[in-house]
């Protein structure tokens, strides 16, 4: 297995998770465990150069908002952190809007991707399909 | 190394090299020996549990996120026993008489194609979905289309026994989608081919497939190959190469084709698409009943494709513009959602090409050029006209900002959706329909094979997979995949006594 992306930057990456996707403000810890281990899961597959790439975004994600704000990125309050994340999203810079991009999907995946959020969300796809509709 | 011989090797199982594999099966009866190589795996029928993850990481290239060069854009590929007809919706579209004349392939005519694909919508149960199955996501597709004045056409499908699962994009857990992991594999190996799964040609030399076969990892679905775990070296008087868009390129690429071939990896069309929704203020069946049963073709006349369609979970969330709370409210009204993918109808440009890293491996290099971004941005202006007509409360449009539209800003979608918000990298774009690579045409300077895939100058290698195309086919393309694997394979048939010792 090659060194883990997440755990590093835990920190970091749950208050960016927050901001992408609210509801993680509620989850537990073995829930927060599960995302990051489908997370890392995903990026194991990817190429060395993608994990790093994205270990460094996370990291500058961090640093960045000192710049304009004076702190850091866990020091801001959520809207903040999604003013600044969205600021990125629409950055004239590719390297960055895709940095946003891949960071969210990730996100994104750790949490809709666990069978309990898809239910909650009421996505009720069944293999048995029709006949499993009342 | 372990050597062995064979008289026809045939890489890849998807459309393209399974109905190579059945086409030939008459060799295989004759006592010639037949190969089939497939990279991924056989998964056994229990296995498709239709759970977004874990048949995403089964049956697809990177689980269905492979990027391109530049990291603007997802393509979708199958790998597994059947390749991509394993995870696709089973749409069977004849190509268009305009483009197989506008490809100007010599000997290439759409009457062949028109019938070659008859016999195989034939083979695959091809047909109408009956009214009673159709669930809400598609009918008010159609009502929309109605309310705003588009001509929406119904999909022929490959089904045998659909019970509507919705699940066509993880592989269908009730068996009933025709992709040739149901038809024509099964019907190549009872003549006698040989399927090997989890087997990946590394590289091609003279008549010989260099071949990889890895074990499963623990905890891996599919069936173990019949192969043991090791490197192979394979002889064989004929190599079809059926590896798909990607996959074909790349392997004739990293085995050295490039000099001789100066085409090879160009002419790559994906009909780059974007997933839009919409909220209704109730909830529709949506994810029960088969997701794509309508389209609205608007090629000629704007350069897209409308179809209907219905994504998982994390599928509709990675496609969706944006994050925060306003993409949380969107998911949180899954139930009420209605979908539409459009496509874009692009063209072969010098840019858009398959090539190789330093590894081998495959690289796409997409650009995208202001004709196709108008045409996505044209299609989700038709798109959120046909959602508010049909009821919508609210448009999700990513070339849109901000990207929802209220219902009461229904009639300024042309104001609201505008390519200056078409953000590369901030928009979510995918693809599944791969094309081109190997295209046909007259000789190594305009192309890399001829109408019968015979790649030029080697008359050991053949391609037969939508590697094929020249251009974009601008209809789904499985069908047409087929129809010319078929004449592949009748040019093997044809050259057997000379290409086979």
């Amino acid at each position: 297995m090659p060194e883990p992306v997440v755990a590093p930057v835990r920190t970091i990456f749950r208050a960016i998770a927050r901001a992408v996707v609210p509801e993680t403000g509620a989850l537990g810890e073995s829930q927060w465990l599960d995302l990051e281990g489908i997370v890392e899961d995903a990026l194991a597959q990817r190429p060395a150069k993608v994990r790093r790439q994205l270990g460094l975004l996370i990291r500058a994600i961090e640093t960045l908002p000192l710049l304009s704000t004076g702190r850091r990125f866990t020091g801001l309050d959520v809207e903040r952190r999604t003013r600044f994340l969205t600021t990125l999203q629409n950055s004239p810079v590719l390297l960055l809007r895709r940095g946003v991009w891949g960071l969210r999907t990730l996100v994104f995946m750790g949490y809709y991707a666990r069978p309990e959020v898809a239910a909650l969300i009421g996505y009720r796809a069944d293999v048995r399909g029709w006949e499993a509709r009342p | 190394m372990i050597e062995r011989s064979y008289d026809v090797i045939i890489i890849g199982s998807g459309a393209g090299g399974g109905t190579v594999a059945q086409q030939i099966g008459e060799l295989a009866r004759a006592g010639k020996r037949v190969l089939v190589l497939e990279r991924g795996p056989q998964l056994a029928d229990h296995e498709f549990t239709g759970r977004e993850r874990e048949m995403a990481g089964a049956l697809y290239e990177d689980s269905g996120g492979f990027l391109t060069a530049d990291g603007t854009m997802t393509l979708a590929f199958g790998r597994a026993y059947g390749g991509s007809t394993v995870v696709y919706t089973g749409t069977s579209l004849v190509a268009p008489e305009r483009v197989i004349r506008g490809w100007g392939v010599p000997g290439l005519d759409h009457a062949d194609v028109a019938r070659r694909s008859a016999t195989f919508a034939a083979q695959n149960n091809v047909h109408l979905l009956e009214p009673a199955l159709l669930n809400d996501n598609n009918r008010l597709f159609v009502d929309g289309c109605r309310g705003a004045g588009f001509h929406a056409e119904q999909f022929p499908l490959n089904l045998r026994g659909c019970q509507g699962s919705s699940l066509c994009n993880l592989g269908c857990p009730n068996a009933a989608k025709m992709g040739t992991h149901r038809v024509q594999l099964p019907a190549a190996e009872a003549a006698g081919v040989e399927v090997v799964t989890r087997a990946e040609a590394l590289r091609l030399e003279d008549r010989t497939a260099l071949v990889r076969v890895t074990a499963a990892r623990p905890g891996e679905k599919g069936l173990p190959s019949s192969w043991a775990p090791g490197e192979y070296r394979l002889r064989a008087g004929l190599i079809v190469v059926s590896g798909g868009a990607v996959g074909s390129p790349a392997l004739l690429l990293r085995s050295g084709f490039g000099a001789r071939l100066p085409r090879l990896g160009h002419g790559f069309t994906c009909h780059p698409a974007h997933i839009l929704v919409a909220e209704h203020p109730q909830p529709i069946t949506n994810d029960v009943g088969h997701p794509k049963s309508f389209f609205v073709d608007r090629t000629v006349e704007e350069g897209y494709v409308l179809e209907t369609c219905m994504y998982f979970p994390f599928t509709t969330a990675k496609n969706l513009t944006g994050f925060g709370a306003p993409h949380s409210a969107l998911m949180r009204a899954y139930p009420r959602l209605q979908m539409i993918l459009v496509l874009a109808c692009d063209k072969a440009v010098p840019e858009n090409r398959v090539a190789v890293d330093k590894h081998g491996s495959a690289v796409v290099h997409y650009t995208f050029t202001r004709e196709t971004i108008g045409a996505m941005v044209r299609a989700t202006r038709a798109s959120a006209k046909i959602f508010f007509a049909a009821g919508a409360v609210r448009v999700h449009a990513p070339s849109a900002d901000p990207t929802l539209i209220e219902r009461a800003d229904a009639g300024r979608v042309d104001q609201l959706i505008d390519e200056r918000h078409f953000l590369l990298g901030r928009v979510s774009v995918s693809a599944a329909h791969l094309m081109g690579g190997c295209g046909m045409g007259r000789s190594a300077a305009d192309s890399v094979t001829d109408s019968l895939g015979r790649v030029h100058g080697v008359p050991w290698l053949r391609v037969a997979d939508a590697s094929l195309f020249p251009d974009s086919l601008q209809i789904n393309p499985y069908l047409t995949i087929m129809a010319l694997a078929d004449r592949v394979a009748d040019g093997i048939k044809a050259d057997a006594r000379d290409v086979i010792p």
